[in-house]
């Protein structure tokens, strides 16, 4: 048989259905769920070391985080929508960060704070108990410098990643 | 003085010279019974164990204990020494100061000394599977530790 | 100290807190036995945040190892430097000029007051009053400015080096300071309404978590944990460093030995710190912020300790050193891992909700136990 007159649909495996409207209402739609879901990402209550003051603090009445949209910090993992990795990854700690990950449900982010989830941070050298940065666990969208970063900082790494959900990552 | 006290209960011990607190040097095998006198005699009274380290010497291995009293305000340093470093033993002091009983797990998992009758000796804090000994001198570990 | 009552019958429940939960303070695994809502045994699993800083230091040279214990008690990171920089002093015998001194025990003081801080906000969170955590935390910022101005950082700054401090005061420290006290002490009257004289608080803290000072000092506590119980053991007063002798201060000690009474203790001693910053902040004297020391510092061969006065408690350095720039074995002893030795001791027989209020009246930060 010849190949130019087979119909593609005859051997396609599944179906194919137009859409109803056409594809401009779903995109419009898509940004207006990604606005929505951009201003409302409840974050994870995990602090593992002296990031987590510093967290604490940006949680709190003078640089407020709650205005961007992260009021309600959960401490169920099924119920948050961004991890804030604020604190030392160790050998120990890994599995349990994973496993806090994977209950996590889509569409789930991840901000790597501080020096020391970013890549092991001072300790680097020479140690034998800490993974070399959050990323070798779970992957990380945003990274925040500092050791530990000001509160300013962590806010700006707040909105760039909600200017990442809102561009529809 | 309590140096003739302590020579009276131990006479085998070695006092330091020069040092911020006097500094006995003993055998490990007689640590139990220098640790009950140092609590129970009257002028000594020491109940304030405040300080349980080990240190590696590379041929042999010490427990170094730090004690005060609460009651007399002097302070000793005991320091214990482990002659076999691949079957470390030294007896635990977990009844009578409740203090060594998580330090001296501290010294099984970072160390090996193994502390006999220990009511619960196990790792602390590494994980149970981890393999060695990380503060001994000879602790090689070329997958986790990057050597600046 | 294992007895009896702590053994599994059938019907218990065996249940895991932590490793991430709301109110262990950091990273603390505790596993719980219940028999209903009793509690039966406490065992705490550690490790979950031990970044071999032990090890780490013995290839850090005697300036760098500084930074690292800036990192393990973060809330009181001013006073574990201290320590730091009081054992290498010792050992070298340097000689800190007066200034260097003044600065040191006030910004101590200062850091002292802020730890206090977060600790009555993160306490009264845990017994369930969620305000008083945004007032801890709009005090404890005005204590950063000022440390940021100061010493550059809000929390990790290393700040005390061997002979003195790394820079000056800023010009505006005094008056900075002097601020904070006027505004400090109207907030601390506002607390004693909210939180101390509240019925329901001294409901769930009094005869909570007792423990006798025979066993304080058995199990190795320090600091509020055991001045509650009614053992004399403040370092600054025992054995003062810097300028701690000249100055005149009262411990903060109470008997019972419940969380109120360890509560109790922290309040006065945010008071006693206001005072000895008031007889302080006057009188800097003129001179040099930092001795003269040599380029490479080497211990000479030995052994040193040298213990300070955290908001935990009793904050030691042990090093063992061989006369190399590095030290032969470096031992934190740490005021947390005694008094969380404590905990189940405390805990037998209480209710699941008395082990939360106990954790926030032992102030334990998890980084400084693990080390």
């Amino acid at each position: 048989m010849d190949v130019k007159t087979q119909d593609p649909r005859a051997t396609f495996p599944g179906e194919v259905h137009p859409t109803p409207g056409g594809g401009i209402l779903v995109s419009k739609l898509d940004d207006v769920i990604n606005w929505a879901r951009s201003n409302s990402l409840w974050p994870l209550v995990f602090g593992t070391s002296c990031c987590a003051i510093e967290m604490m603090s940006t949680a709190s009445a003078k640089y407020d985080w709650s205005r961007f949209g992260f009021e309600v910090a959960r401490a169920t993992p099924r119920q948050a929508d961004v991890i804030i990795i604020a604190g030392t990854i160790v050998n120990k700690m890994a599995p349990v960060l994973k496993r806090l990950y994977d209950q996590m449900p889509d569409p789930k982010y991840v901000v790597a704070m501080g020096a020391c989830a970013t890549s092991g941070g001072p300790f680097f050298y020479n140690t034998y108990s800490v993974v070399k940065g959050a990323d070798h666990v779970i992957p990380v969208d945003v990274y925040v410098a500092g050791c530990p970063p000001r509160p300013e900082a962590l806010l700006h790494a707040l909105i760039s990643l909600q200017a990442k959900v809102k561009a529809g990552k | 003085m309590i140096q003739e006290k302590l020579l009276s209960i131990c006479p085998a011990a070695v006092f330091e010279e020069n040092t911020q607190w006097p500094t006995m040097n003993i055998d490990s095998a007689e640590w139990r019974k220098l640790a009950e006198a140092l609590k129970n005699e009257n002028d000594l009274a020491f109940d304030y164990l405040f300080c349980v380290t080990c240190v590696d010497w590379k041929t042999h291995l010490t427990m170094v204990y730090h004690l005060s009293s609460t009651l007399h305000r002097h302070t000793i340093v005991v320091k214990a020494k482990i002659a076999d470093r691949n079957n470390a033993i030294i007896d635990s002091v977990y009844n009578i100061w409740a203090t060594a009983e998580l330090n001296e797990r501290e010294a099984y998992d970072l160390f090996g000394v193994h502390f006999t009758n220990h009511p619960d000796l196990r790792r602390l804090f590494l994980s149970e599977d981890w393999v060695g000994f990380p503060l001994r001198k000879d602790y090689e570990d070329p997958i986790n530790m990057i050597k600046l | 100290m294992f007895q009896e009552v702590g053994t599994t019958e059938m019907g218990d429940l065996i249940i895991n807190v932590g490793p991430q939960h709301p109110s262990t303070h950091g990273v603390l695994h505790l596993v719980i036995t219940l028999n209903g809502e009793t509690v039966k045994k406490v065992e705490p699993h550690l490790g979950y945040i031990h970044r071999s800083i032990e090890k780490m230091c013995e290839s850090l040279t005697y300036r760098q190892f500084i930074y690292v214990t800036s990192r393990m008690d973060y809330l009181s990171s001013h006073i574990n430097n201290h320590a730091c920089a009081l054992i290498v002093e010792k050992g070298l015998q340097i000689e800190v000029p007066q200034r260097a001194q003044y600065i040191r025990v006030l910004l101590d003081e200062l850091t002292r007051i802020a730890s206090h801080q977060l600790w009555w906000g993160a306490m009264a969170m845990d017994v369930g009053a969620i305000t008083p955590f945004f007032h801890a935390f709009r005090e404890r910022e005005v204590i950063n400015d000022i440390m940021e101005q100061t010493c550059g950082a809000r929390l990790t700054m290393n700040f005390m080096v061997p002979g003195g401090c790394m820079y000056d005061i800023h010009p505006d420290f005094v008056k900075s300071v002097k601020d904070f006290m006027a505004f400090f002490r109207s907030k601390l009257s506002e607390y004693d309404e909210m939180v101390t004289n509240n019925p329901i608080f001294q409901a769930r803290m009094k005869d909570v978590g007792v423990i006798s000072k025979e066993n304080a000092i058995s199990y190795g506590c320090s600091g509020p944990v055991a001045r509650a119980a009614g053992v004399v053991c403040d370092v600054r007063k025992l054995s003062p460093y810097d300028v701690y002798s000249q100055v005149n201060f009262e411990e903060a000690l109470e008997t019972e030995g419940d969380c109120f009474a360890r509560y109790k203790v922290r309040m006065k001693e945010m008071n006693e710190s206001m005072r000895i910053i008031d007889q302080l902040i006057d009188n800097i004297p003129e001179g040099d912020f930092q001795a003269k020391t040599k380029a490479v510092l080497k211990l000479p061969k030995g052994d040193y300790y040298t213990n300070v006065e955290t908001a935990r408690g009793d904050f030691g350095v042990y090093i063992v050193s061989e006369g190399a720039t590095t030290p032969y074995r470096i031992k934190f002893r740490s005021p947390g891992f005694c008094n969380l030795s404590a905990l189940d001791h405390m805990t037998r027989g209480s209710k699941i909700g008395d082990l939360v209020a106990i954790m926030g009246s032992l102030d334990l930060v998890i980084p400084d136990i693990d080390r």
